[in-house]
């Protein structure tokens, strides 16, 4: 089944790109370390599900790319024109002269009812081409405008005219010292929006893979488009194409619902996050080995004391024993320390990766009270290895990752909110300090419930 | 993209214009190798088949025919614009884009504003009306002029209301060269505070630039090329030529090297969102990050480094001195120390082979040294431009919206009331139609809550962090404010 990616703004743009060259520059890799039948049953699969194929054999993403000014549409297009490999549909564009001017009320309030039929449209007409369709997958930031703003109203309209259908939004969390002044008000207005007519939400923090490419990759002059590929990586391991049970021989057919199924078991709990172990640049790889257990009890020490890399863990961290209570409700002013999971989404790619044990996951102290583990845990494995890595696993993870962030972010924009900073500039577009006011409460809600796990 | 419009008012906005234009052929020659017309060059120019009569010569792509300036040149005197219309620019501009009249103001706002306000009115917007229709998607109005004369002070905020009526969706910047203190206009005070009114109440955002600043600037730059300790070179396709092969005088007019200066602000300020990057930053984005109060929207400018306001090779130091000399008060184009003073909002667009890293890195070393108030802590807004500035490898043009302007401002009033009391020179302006002591007063009243607010903010300042309140009061003050609103009102579909 296929995936239909809706790139949205400058940051949505820039993703999209670099997710379908990894996609597809791995789907062409020599070094699947599988058979060759497998290698092609794996390719088209990938083709199936992120591309369509033209005439002359060059696969065409299906991508609808939005923006509300030219530039980065025009250079998304021209690079992947350039890879030679693939490219985007010649159609699959809506571009305006100016852009939403990082107002979340402009993009959502006047972008979006302003050119909704043209931007439907042309989803719909990427929708028709898939013979069997899975779901959404909507790249946007939360910082902007018309990611964000715009990005909001496209996802309800979604969910308005294709109700049958999944949705993933896979948002982009802002540098905590801004890059945008009001991007915790464009965040708040957009995560408030997005809880209500969104199925799950991705989430990659642009501090945490910014820390990567500085760690683990060594890159001195961090630019975006490195970060972006290493979001892009750490996204590729999580949709190529994976077998659906243990013994079955056959590519998962139906991705997006597969994730959802297990990840998202209650509609109060829909943030998503990936971490992925091995990370590091090519160099150091050829350098190195691994082994799954050594992988695995790494991945899960990320998982329990909310890690965003393998680099700089803490150990000390420990899951309640089980059979006695846990250790009182988690307060917010201190230190996060246990993470406590909804369920978990292991992906394993690679050699050997019947013999990788994953029972360290099924430990129900680090679930919720309310989830056994046989049902909020779940693991894929796959022959064949991905990106150049011989082994490599990711942790897709329904968790209390995200409480802190958030609440930060919630409580930045209070403060703001209380002295009336820049309101005027979206009560300009028909934003009110009442929608203000019940993002805060929505927000507040999501907090709560992932406290009290 | 979006194609923006200057207006250039006035002696002092028609001379800087000057150099913008100048600069701004430059920049796009240097980029724009194959001569082709493209979206960059559109937003302040268009392209124009001249051998067409009449209007209908306007070329939308293709090959670049011949670039008028998408610019509306007022002046009340002839001098300024002839000279402009006979010098090298004169086929950037086009004659019917001009408005003049002999007599001039003589440095009285009031003449300015009131009598060839309404005298023409009608011309002005029958130009303005024009460009307008010349561009697909217009998003912004420069205007530049000065605020101690009478044509640029008193004809260029008249402007502003106009622009405003007419064109409401249209971002109006202003360019504003305050006097300095020893400015040789007598009256200027008067110009000055009867200008502010108008900023106050009309302008979308004003960059307040003081001579003595740009003159400071200058000086620093002519000692850091003639110290020759930094092993200087002219660069090879630069202005500099002149025959005895000396570095000095390099500007035939005293106020060019200056004038540069501000026509480099407006080049970097627009450079995000005409060229590409990898963090685009359009001229709306100024306005919606660095104004939090509609009246609060005077920012303090500054560029880095120096060297790139000249045509000097000199090898460049390292990066990270261009981000701290950004915020040292001998870099700001107006007499202020926004170091020392209360930040509301800073964006630092930066242009070149700077990568998110470098800005990051640069910002966390900063900030402890720098005050933001407490609502705004990280207010930081930030842009990449991968193309540099012609000849350069980078630069950095930080902008601030920090209580370091009071100081202006409340000197302004100073040097006014001193006037005022004595009523000198009074007459001149009350003998104008329209003119009464009403306006002074007013503007004056206008002035001073502005300084008012800067101060309660200042207040402020050096007060500990209101601290995140507590989750369940905060859960509650929330939940009662909103169960006061009709349940049954959804805000959202």
């Amino acid at each position: 089944m296929s995936i239909v990616t809706v790139q949205l703004g400058q940051c949505g743009n820039q993703i999209g790109f670099e997710v379908f060259d990894a996609l597809l520059s791995d789907s062409h890799s020599s070094q699947g370390l599988c058979s060759k039948r497998e290698n092609e049953a794996y390719q088209a699969s990938c083709k199936e599900r992120f591309f369509s194929e033209e005439e002359n054999g060059v696969p065409i993403a299906r991508a609808v790319l939005v923006d509300m000014e030219p530039k980065v549409i025009n250079q998304t297009l021209s690079k992947a024109a350039q890879s030679g490999q693939w490219k985007y549909g010649q159609h699959a564009c809506f571009c305006q002269k100016q852009g939403s001017g990082n107002n979340w009320a402009y993009g959502y309030s006047v972008h979006g009812p302003r050119h909704e039929e043209s931007i439907m449209s042309l989803i719909r007409k990427e929708v028709e081409k898939c013979d069997s369709f899975s779901g959404f997958f909507i790249i946007m930031s939360m910082a902007g405008g018309t990611g964000s703003g715009l990005g909001a109203f496209v996802t309800q309209n979604l969910q308005d005219q294709y109700p049958n259908s999944l949705k993933m939004n896979h948002i982009i969390w802002p540098y905590g010292t801004g890059e945008v002044i009001v991007q915790n008000y464009n965040s708040i207005l957009t995560l408030s929006h997005l809880y209500r007519s969104s199925d799950a939400l991705l989430v990659h923090e642009n501090d945490a893979v910014h820390k990567i490419c500085a760690k683990l990759m060594n890159i001195k002059q961090i630019s975006f488009s490195d970060i972006n590929q290493v979001l892009a990586h750490q996204l590729g391991s999580v949709f190529q194409p994976t077998y659906s049970a243990e013994s079955s021989f056959h590519y998962r057919r139906n991705p997006l619902g597969d994730l959802m199924e297990h990840l998202v078991p209650h509609p109060e709990f829909k943030m998503l996050s990936v971490r992925n172990i091995p990370h590091m640049s090519e160099n150091s790889l050829a350098y190195s080995t691994f082994t799954w257990a050594g992988l695995l009890k790494h991945l899960r020490q990320m998982l329990i004391s909310n890690a965003k890399m393998e680099e700089g863990i803490d150990w000390h961290v420990r899951p309640p024993l089980s059979g006695l209570p846990p250790l009182g409700k988690m307060s917010l002013n201190k230190d996060l320390h246990f993470n406590t999971s909804v369920a978990n989404l292991v992906i394993l790619r690679g050699k050997d990766v019947q013999s990788a044990d994953v029972e360290g996951f099924k430990d129900p102290a680090l679930y919720t009270s309310w989830l056994k583990p046989v049902n909020a845990f779940n693991v894929w494995k796959t022959q064949r290895a991905f990106s150049k890595y011989e082994k490599s696993a990711v942790l897709v993870s329904n968790s209390q990752f995200l409480v802190k962030p958030l609440d930060t972010i919630v409580g930045k924009a209070w403060n703001m909110f209380a002295s009336k900073a820049y309101i005027h500039q979206y009560t300009k577009f028909g934003i009110e300090e009442e929608d203000f006011l019940d993002s805060f409460t929505s927000l507040e809600q999501v907090v709560a419930s992932y406290c009290n796990l | 993209m979006t194609q923006s419009v200057v207006v250039q008012v006035g002696q002092c906005g028609n001379q800087i214009g000057c150099c913008f234009w100048d600069l701004a052929l430059r920049e796009h020659a240097a980029v724009n190798q194959k001569g082709i017309y493209d979206e960059a060059i559109s937003s302040f120019f268009r392209n124009v088949d001249t051998r067409v009569v009449g209007d209908g010569g306007s070329i939308s792509k293709g090959k670049i025919c011949s670039l008028k300036a998408r610019a509306v040149l007022i002046d009340m005197e002839e001098g300024v614009v002839n000279e402009i219309l006979q010098g090298p620019l004169r086929d950037v501009f086009d004659t019917k884009q001009l408005i003049t009249d002999i007599s001039g103001s003589g440095n009285n706002w009031a003449v300015g504003h009131k009598v060839f306000g309404s005298l023409y009115q009608d011309q002005i917007l029958e130009k303005l009306r024009k460009s307008a229709e010349h561009c697909d998607c217009l998003q912004c109005f420069f205007i530049i002029h000065s605020m101690g004369g009478g044509t640029g002070s008193g004809l260029g905020t008249f402007l502003l209301k106009v622009l405003e009526d007419e064109f409401p969706e249209v971002y109006r910047f202003v360019t504003s060269i305050y006097p300095s203190g020893e400015d040789d206009v007598i009256t200027s005070p008067y110009n000055s505070m009867l200008a502010m009114k108008e900023l106050n109440e009309h302008a979308d955002c004003v960059l307040p630039i003081d001579n003595q600043s740009l003159f400071d600037i200058i000086s620093k730059i002519d000692l850091m090329v003639n110290s020759g300790k930094l092993g200087t070179t002219v660069k090879p396709n630069s202005l500099v030529t002149s025959s005895s092969g000396t570095l000095k005088k390099r500007h035939k007019k005293p106020f060019d090297a200056m004038n540069n200066i501000v026509a480099n602000l407006l080049l970097n300020l627009t450079s995000s969102a005409r060229f590409e990057g990898s963090l685009n930053m359009d001229l709306n984005e100024i306005s919606m990050n660095l104004v939090p109060f509609p009246q609060l929207h005077y920012l303090v400018s500054s560029l880095t480094p120096l060297y790139t306001l000249t045509d000097v090779n000199i090898p460049p130091r390292r990066l990270d001195q261009m981000f701290s000399d950004a915020f040292s008060k001998d870099h700001q184009l107006l007499q202020a120390d926004p170091k020392h003073s209360l930040y509301l909002a800073c964006a630092l667009m930066v242009r070149g082979n700077v990568q998110i890293s470098d800005l990051r890195r640069n910002i966390e070393r900063l900030k402890p040294s720098l005050q933001f108030v407490s609502w705004n802590q990280e207010g930081w807004k930030t842009s990449l431009c991968s193309v540099p500035p012609v000849g350069h490898s980078h630069s950095l043009l930080a902008l601030a919206n920090n209580t370091c302007v009071k100081p202006t401002f409340m000197e302004l009033k100073e040097r006014f009331m001193r006037l005022y009391k004595k009523k000198a020179h009074l007459h001149h302006y009350l003998q104008v139609e329209g003119v009464e002591k009403s306006c002074f007063t007013e503007a004056v009243s206008s002035l001073s809550a502005l300084i008012q607010e800067y101060d309660q903010l200042d207040t402020t300042k050096n007060m500990p962090n209101l601290e995140l309140r507590k989750y369940i009061s905060r859960f509650s003050a929330v939940s009662l404010t909103y169960t006061r609103c009709n349940p049954q009102h959804l805000p959202f579909k």
